[in-house]
């Protein structure tokens, strides 16, 4: 048993708080759940594998380890390095300004320093592990096929992970330097949105524009990049190497990672306390002055419609995820703009995009309008009828869909009348069948909870993601053409019908 | 606003009757009237009800039986009316952390469809009475629990309710803020208005309220001024403590 006050004691109450808390996320709370959320984890570790073996070329060990592979293998780690360093952003984010036990902690004669050395190497761990979970399916079918050198892209991941944990401590603690306490936050989520977002697109942008593909891999595997890129034993190619198997190649990525991560600790961890108790003073630094004195007249309809905008404009959450959205949606844009006037069939695809896109920020925007309320108090005390509120809210959400997708439907719309058409009655139908659901399943929460609503109600994020699916497969159908889009929109029908028969009963 | 007027016939609550039962009894025929003009402090131990019957007077639980009556207007059969001359506020200041107060104040004016321009100059109003001024433009997420409740408070007073229903409402209060918020109320029951407040403090309660009401498992035991409880509980010139505490222990020896 550690000494308390520790490093080693920190730890060990930091990975118990963190995995309870995984454990909890898994099984909704529920211990009697925990045999069947194991079993569920073997089956879908047993379908990933299997997916995998589906993927993985036969004859993938034995292929010769040329440029092209080491671009391709490149690309792949700097896409998984980049998602790694978005989600290492958001952790790191969390540990300045979310308090929990910090007060608690920093209260005490603990060294802050260990504190955040301990909350540092936590998050590297957790992505190392998350990362590993991801590859482990694939790591492991290479292990099956080629032997017991590939044992060595685990480490690889774990050193991924550090480097990343390294990366986003630096760049938050930058950014706390440059810009401040008060706008670190925002901004750190909104560059942990595109940088999470950035590489695909740029990959994808590429391969629209020169080769009119939508896939990553058409540009890493021209020919004109793979004439331009660095010989095959230059040092560059190493981690793409050690992911390979070599074990010079992995012994140095593995102590570079390391490295970095040590030095991150050591020349940030002194400052934590400071960094921490400047999040915490933030928000009184900064008085907002505008309009003085004046109000607008206002029906209690708007002034709802107007507070739910008042407040996504404000949430640095949602704008980071909502940007995240709209930026995946650059490449089919990109498409669009292309086939403008050659291949105007093609624009067909973008349909699904959008309307998919659609579902899933109507369902984001619904539950933060409708369950994520802040002073529910206030407003079920208003003299306005339930039923109004909800309307209201309603609209504040289809209104904001609404802003978000009319110009990418006017774009379509000058290219194709017909499909823009469809894809707009798409939309209208994913976001209304989102919003219904999350009004279907409405529980009251705390609005910062908003990224752990997925937990709260599985089934409404399943029901709201089949949903989704199933009206961007009916607009997709639709815009070709095809009369099986009718089939199509009466599943899409029919999962609404199903949901509402296995909804709670309204409060 | 002066209420006087609507205070000589009309009580500004009545409840009769009121039954509210959760796993347990929670209101258990629990009878009241409060008059206009009038500071009515309610008094319990933990789990009395006291809650429970604050949130079914406004108009945020229904209750399973009984009735209640605010200027005449059955808030079971016409909740929006009722609603429109009731302001809650409870003891956890429910504000948004991304509004500023005069923002708050703005939706809250919107929602009880105040006029633009009277809401405007009752806002500032309230926010240079409560000390507001410096903060009126910052977002709420930074203030302390003393600001918060007092940008709660100015919402529920910014519509001009005639009756205000608090659910301790001092809690994690300093005293000045203490102090400012029994002003505030004290300056609504001059003006003609209601308030209904339930408080652990017992000082307040015997300070401020013209009556007090003792309810344990959701009945009322005891009510009356200070001295008609002093009296009922057979404690003399004691304190509104030693009364309710003997009038608690004889319920519950009853």
């Amino acid at each position: 048993m550690s000494a308390p006050g520790t490093i080693a004691w920190l730890a060990r109450h930091e990975l118990r708080l963190a995995w309870r808390d995984w454990r909890s996320m898994l099984t909704a709370g529920r211990r009697r759940h925990g045999r069947i959320i194991v079993a569920i984890l073997a089956i879908f570790a047993l379908f990933m594998h299997g997916v995998a073996f589906a993927m993985l070329p036969r004859q993938f060990a034995a292929r010769a380890i040329d440029k092209a592979t080491l671009l391709v293998v490149t690309g792949c780690m700097v896409l998984s390095f980049s998602l790694l360093l978005s989600q290492s952003l958001e952790s790191v984010t969390r540990a300045f300004y979310a308090r929990f036990d910090l007060d608690l902690i920093l209260s005490s004669p603990v060294l802050a320093r260990r504190v955040f050395t301990v909350r540092i190497a936590t998050v590297a761990l957790s992505l190392a592990a998350m990362a590993a979970l991801l590859a482990a399916p694939f790591i492991d079918v290479l292990l099956l096929r080629d032997g017991w050198r590939w044992l060595g892209a685990y480490a690889v991941v774990a050193a991924m992970g550090a480097a990343a944990a390294a990366c986003a401590v630096a760049v938050t603690v930058a950014l706390f330097r440059i810009i401040g306490a008060r706008r670190t936050r925002f901004v750190a989520q909104i560059i942990a949105a595109v940088i999470g977002a950035v590489f695909v697109i740029v990959l994808q942008a590429a391969a629209i524009m020169s080769y009119g593909t939508m896939s990553r891999f058409a540009i890493l595997q021209s020919d004109a990049v793979v004439t331009r890129a660095p010989e095959a034993d230059s040092v560059l190619w190493w981690p793409a190497r050690a992911v390979l198997g070599e074990p010079a190649a992995m012994a140095a990525v593995v102590a570079a990672s390391l490295v970095l991560l040590t030095l991150a600790i050591m020349a940030f961890a002194p400052r934590f306390g400071e960094h921490v108790v400047a999040a915490a003073g933030a928000s009184h630094a900064v008085a907002r002055r505008q309009r003085p004195g004046a109000m607008r007249p206002a029906s209690p309809a708007w002034a709802l419609r107007h507070k739910e905008w008042t407040l996504l404009l404000r949430d640095p959450w949602l704008a980071s995820q909502t940007l995240m959205q709209l930026l995946y949606l650059l490449p089919p844009a990109l498409m669009l703009w292309r086939s403008f006037a050659e291949d105007i069939a093609s624009l067909v695809l973008l349909v699904p995009v959008l309307v998919m896109a659609a579902g899933q920020l109507a369902g984001a925007l619904a539950w933060l309008a409708i369950s994520g309320e802040d002073a529910p108090d206030l407003v079920a005390t208003a003299p306005v009828p339930a039923g109004r509120i909800l309307r209201a809210k309603v609209e504040a959400v289809m209104g904001a869909v609404v802003i978000v997708f009319v110009p990418f439907l006017i774009a379509l719309a000058l290219a194709a009348p017909i499909t823009a058409l469809v894809a707009a009655l798409g939309i209208v139908a994913a976001g209304a069948a989102a919003t219904t659901i999350q009004l279907w399943f409405r529980a009251q929460a705390k609005r910062s909870h908003f990224r752990r609503r997925q937990t709260s109600s599985r089934l409404a994020t399943f029901a709201e993601a089949f949903s989704s699916i199933a009206w961007a497969g009916t607009a997709a159908l639709a815009a070709a053409g095809s009369w099986f889009a009718v089939v199509a929109g009466l599943i899409a029908l029919a999962i609404l019908a199903g949901v509402r028969l296995i909804s709670p009963a309204p409060a | 606003m002066n209420f006087t007027s609507l205070s000589e016939r009309t009580p500004a609550l009545e409840i009769a009757g009121l039954h509210k039962r959760f796993d347990r009894p929670a209101v258990n025929g629990f009878d009241l009237a409060v008059r206009a003009g009038e500071f009515y402090a309610l008094l319990g131990p933990n789990g009395a009800g006291k809650t429970t019957i604050l949130r079914m007077v406004a108009g945020l639980l229904r209750p399973d039986a009984g009735a209640i009556r605010i200027f005449g207007v059955d808030a079971l059969a016409d909740p929006v009316a009722a609603k429109q001359v009731v302001a809650w506020v409870s003891d956890e200041p429910m504000i948004y952390d991304k509004l500023t107060p005069f923002e708050y104040l703005e939706f809250v004016a919107g929602l009880w469809g105040v006029d633009a321009a009277a809401a405007a100059a009752r806002a500032r109003d309230l926010i240079d009475w409560l000390g507001l001024t410096g903060h009126a433009h910052e977002r709420c997420e930074g203030f302390s629990k003393g600001m918060r409740q007092k940008v709660a408070l100015a919402g529920a007073l910014v519509h001009d309710p005639k009756l205000i229903v608090l659910d301790e409402p001092l809690t994690g209060l300093d005293a000045g803020s203490a102090r400012q918020v029994k002003e505030v109320l004290r300056a609504r029951v001059r003006a003609g208005g209601a308030v209904v407040m339930t408080t652990h403090i017992l000082e307040v309660a015997e300070r401020m309220a013209d009556r007090i009401g003792v309810i344990a498992a959701g009945r009322l035991i005891a009510h009356g001024t200070l001295e008609e409880l002093r009296e009922r509980a057979g404690s003399g010139q004691a304190s509104l403590e030693d009364a309710f505490l003997a009038l608690v222990a004889e319920e519950a020896a009853a």
